[in-house]
């Protein structure tokens, strides 16, 4: 008989390679994140995206102004007046029109209620993707009542399209003030129950604490913008540096740390629900009377040229760059989603780390699908 | 800075950049071959510093295919378009910027994906949305035909 | 004969006496074992939906919700209608897994549970065997589970099941010698492995009571350290329905489903039932020295209430760790185990023996 002799080049080493997603719990969509194990350990993690592609920035090239708007809510949902408000001030920037302070009052609440609404169901998300199912219920009742006072106003609870270019759809709704100062009030309250629930338990601190760091030099490379780029130290506020709307007038802190883990990222979103109820308390009883739009032109055309509008969406900076020809149709759309830029940084965040940490990343980065595929 | 400081400052760095005033921002049209230099400069040259690349848009013009680079400096707060046109039109290249911002990387895929810019040096050039092996054509190209598209 | 609710030593003896008086004692001896497993899988079945209906209340009101109200009143009848959709539902099959193995897992992990609960007293003169290394015979049939949960997960050719059960493997294999050791610090204390005779030992007092500060020691342990041997949150890594989908039984369906389900909550059930046995006095109503009029009315309470209720309080609890905290990662998992638990354990043994052998205990 012969001897047995195995040749080290025989025997096959494979990666293990397992497919997270595009069906999976926590990619919170249809994301596909390809990752080589090693054991427990992540080697490489590599997005697949694309599987809702929808084409929005063709679609755009053959809307009208008014029409794209009705679009950008279906980037970000979760951001979905944030965006429209990119499309509306570029349109306002490119015409020179200036829209009245009763409209960019009520443009920056909504967007700061945007903004709790998104980061609530966020932390609900992040709850669920660390394994504590009751998250998900605290978060969803508080968001329940920002999307009641959206539904009275705009008509709509999560895709609104309440802006236009030249002002809002509509007036706000006699209940809109009353129902906002209750909101704040109550959120006040509830707020703190979210870090007793979450923020101080043992078990949510040794998961995400030192998992996926960032550094600044990092998170400025990759532009991972919004509170995950402000985690890691970069001052990547538009509302700040850039103002827009009545945020200008409003006094409120960026919130900054430097350390750039997956706590700091969740930290960062929890204190910023408290600045963005702290915006809303300074503006809502200061809403100054007036038209809620100015008179627009049915064919908006923009002159020749080129126009980039930065905003702050709740996951970072979302841009619209719009090239026009004079024509009642852009000739190029582009959307700068933040999703996309800081999904980028999913690998240097996530290798070397456990599974379980790659799913806390995910979540701290808060991504929506539709925003990286457009 | 503002544009005009930021203009000035540019032209005493390197004087053969064609500089337009645009509607808000500076842009800088740099030739292809001269992209990675200007784009090393704007990034390294601590009085501009330009470390942070918004956007990554890429055009299909009348006259060549064009990518749209919108930088920021963190740490002066300016902004400025840097904007270079493919010279080739039937088999448009460029040169990565991902080595100096890495989330070119994927947006350079995007370009590559939707207008079929091919990007010398990238690191991992495939598309990115649509499918790798039989998707034919780049859909934001303003040729690309569809039977799916509507047409008013 | 007669049948006394504080006692069933008696009415046990009179069906033995019975059956072996008027029949061959082969005979005899199947028909007593055919019901109490009859017995047993009604009683079986019984916990199982209503553990179940427990569990979507409990989580339920801790997350401001009402649970299952649509299907008889108070929703009780949902674990039923549940049921019998999952025995209708259908058995996918799945293309390249190891068929034999894949049928075989959920009874493994489903027989594992049952035969522990053979051992466990329910009341005086109430349990099926009593043998005289109870504890020991629970500890090891009841890690028999793990070897279906791993089949399980390999057999389905699934990668998050595997992962999934390779998590369940370290994870039982460590968490035993907690489980173990804790009981160990109790049997130093009833001196006995008999489960029966643990039970006897705390008529005066119950041993968290009378084995203070180790008893108590070994009380936490033995409550961590099985919530993780029945996989449930917050160590519930095995299925981790956020990182592996389902884990282990990602490709199950159906009754076999249901098995791997029910087999779960009667896990759970069992390390809650030897928890108020060996540290809450099993059947043992509550005393309380010299308050003779307090003893006397808790005496009025069948054994039977009083160590179900135990068992209850203890799955409450259990399931108010799941609701409320998030999952552990598998390396912190294991750190808490072989770093803290192990070690504090040790020592509490010693510490228990040096309680029972200086007399410091009540």
């Amino acid at each position: 008989m012969e001897d047995i002799i195995i040749n080290e080049n025989q025997i096959k080493q494979e990666e293990y390679i397992v497919n997270m997603g595009p069906q999976h719990p926590s990619t919170h969509g249809v994301l596909r994140l390809k990752i080589s194990l090693k054991g427990e350990t992540v080697e490489h993690i590599e997005p697949h995206c694309g599987y809702i592609h929808r084409g929005i920035e063709k679609m755009c090239e053959r809307l009208t102004y008014q029409q794209i708007i009705h679009l950008t809510d279906r980037l970000d949902y979760l951001s979905a007046h944030t965006n429209n408000e990119a499309v509306c001030l570029l349109v306002e920037n490119a015409l020179q029109i200036e829209v009245p302070e009763r409209v960019k009052y009520i443009r920056t609440i909504l967007d700061e209620l945007t903004r709790l609404a998104s980061h609530q169901l966020w932390w609900c998300a992040f709850g669920m993707d660390l394994g504590a199912l009751t998250t998900y219920f605290y978060g969803l009742r508080d968001r329940e009542l920002i999307l009641d006072i959206f539904e009275e106003t705009t008509g709509a609870r999560l895709l609104q399209s309440f802006n236009t270019p030249g002002g809002l759809m509509n007036d706000i709704h006699p209940n809109f003030i009353k129902k906002v100062k209750e909101f704040i009030v109550h959120f006040r309250k509830k707020l703190p129950e979210y870090d007793e629930l979450l923020t101080g338990n043992v078990i949510l601190r040794e998961r995400t604490n030192d998992i996926g760091l960032l550094t600044l030099e990092e998170a400025i490379s990759y532009g991972v913008t919004g509170p995950s780029g402000r985690a890691s130290g970069f001052a990547c506020d538009v509302r700040k540096h850039h103002p827009y709307s009545a945020y200008d007038k409003v006094d409120f802190k960026e919130i900054l740390y430097t350390k750039g883990d997956c706590f700091h990222r969740y930290k960062a979103r929890v204190e910023e629900m408290w600045e963005s109820m702290k915006i809303i308390e300074q503006l809502i009883d200061n809403i100054p009377e007036g038209d809620y739009a100015v008179k627009m032109k049915p064919i908006i055309k923009l002159p020749e040229g080129e126009y980039y509008q930065r905003v702050e969406a709740a996951r970072g900076e979302f841009g619209v760059y719009v090239l026009s020809t004079g024509e009642k149709y852009p000739y190029r759309v582009k959307f700068r989603s933040p999703n996309f830029s800081n999904l980028s940084a999913i690998n240097k965040l996530g290798a070397g780390h456990k599974i379980a940490d790659l799913v806390a990343i995910g979540g701290s980065l808060d991504l929506v699908i539709p925003d990286i595929d457009r | 800075m503002n544009n005009e400081q930021l203009k000035e400052k540019i032209y005493s760095i390197d004087s053969t950049i064609n500089i337009v005033e645009g509607k808000q921002y500076l842009e800088l049209n740099v030739a292809p071959e001269d992209l990675s230099k200007t784009a090393l400069m704007l990034k390294n040259n601590p009085d501009l510093s330009f470390d942070y690349l918004i956007c990554l848009t890429g055009n299909d013009l009348p006259d060549a295919y064009a990518v749209v680079y919108h930088l920021e400096s963190t740490k002066h707060n300016h902004v400025v378009v840097l904007k270079v046109k493919a010279a080739n039109r039937e088999n448009p290249t460029l040169d990565t910027v991902s080595n100096i911002w890495i989330t070119a990387d994927f947006h350079e895929r995007e370009v590559y994906d939707l207008i079929g810019i091919t990007f010398n040096n990238h690191p991992d050039m495939r598309r990115i949305f649509l499918d790798e092996e039989d998707w034919v054509g780049y859909p934001l190209r303003k040729d690309y035909t569809d039977n799916n598209i509507v047409v008013r | 004969m007669t049948f006394n609710i504080y006692d069933f030593t008696s009415f046990n003896q009179w069906i033995d006496k019975t059956l072996y008086d008027n029949l061959p004692s082969f005979w005899a001896l199947i028909i007593e074992m055919t019901l109490i497993g009859v017995a047993f899988l009604l009683f079986y079945a019984v916990i199982g939906l209503f553990l179940v209906y427990a569990e979507r209340k409990v989580c339920a009101f801790i997350q401001n919700r009402v649970g299952p109200n649509r299907v008889g009143p108070y929703g009780i009848f949902q674990t039923i209608a549940d049921f019998i959709k999952l025995l209708m539902k259908e058995i996918i099959p799945i293309n390249n897994a190891d068929k034999f193995l894949f049928n075989l897992a959920p009874f493994i992990v489903i027989i594992a549970s049952f035969m522990a609960i053979a051992a466990i007293p329910f009341g005086k003169g109430l349990h099926a065997i009593d043998f005289n290394i109870g504890i020991f015979y629970v500890m090891a049939v009841s890690s028999l589970g793990v070897v279906g949960i791993l089949l399980a997960g390999w057999s389905s050719n699934n990668k998050y099941s595997l992962i999934g059960a390779m998590r369940s493997g370290a994870q039982i294999v460590s968490y035993e010698l907690s489980v173990g050791l804790s009981m160990v610090t109790m049997v130093i204390l009833a001196g006995s492995m008999q489960l029966s005779e643990i039970v006897e030992a705390q008529r005066n007092g119950w041993f968290i009571f009378t084995g203070h500060i180790p008893a108590f020691i070994a009380f936490v342990i033995f409550l961590i350290a099985s919530t993780a041997e029945t996989n449930r949150g917050p160590f519930d890594l095995a299925e981790a329905e956020s990182e592996l989908t389902a884990g282990f039984h990602t490709e199950y369906s159906g009754i076999k489903f249901a098995f791997f389900f029910l087999a779960e909550y009667m896990n759970m059930f069992i390390v809650a039932s030897i928890a108020a046995t060996i540290f809450w006095g099993g059947w043992m109503p509550l005393h309380i020295g010299g308050w003779v009029g307090f003893n006397h009315a808790m005496d009025f309470i069948p054994p039977f209430f009083w160590y179900m209720g135990k068992t209850l309080i203890v799955i409450f609890l259990m399931m108010w760790f799941k609701w409320t905290f998030p999952r552990l990662r598998i390396d912190q998992l294991l750190k808490l185990e072989w770093k803290y638990l192990l070690p504090i354990n040790l020592f509490n043994i010693i510490l228990m023996a040096l309680v029972v052998l200086m007399g410091w205990h009540f």
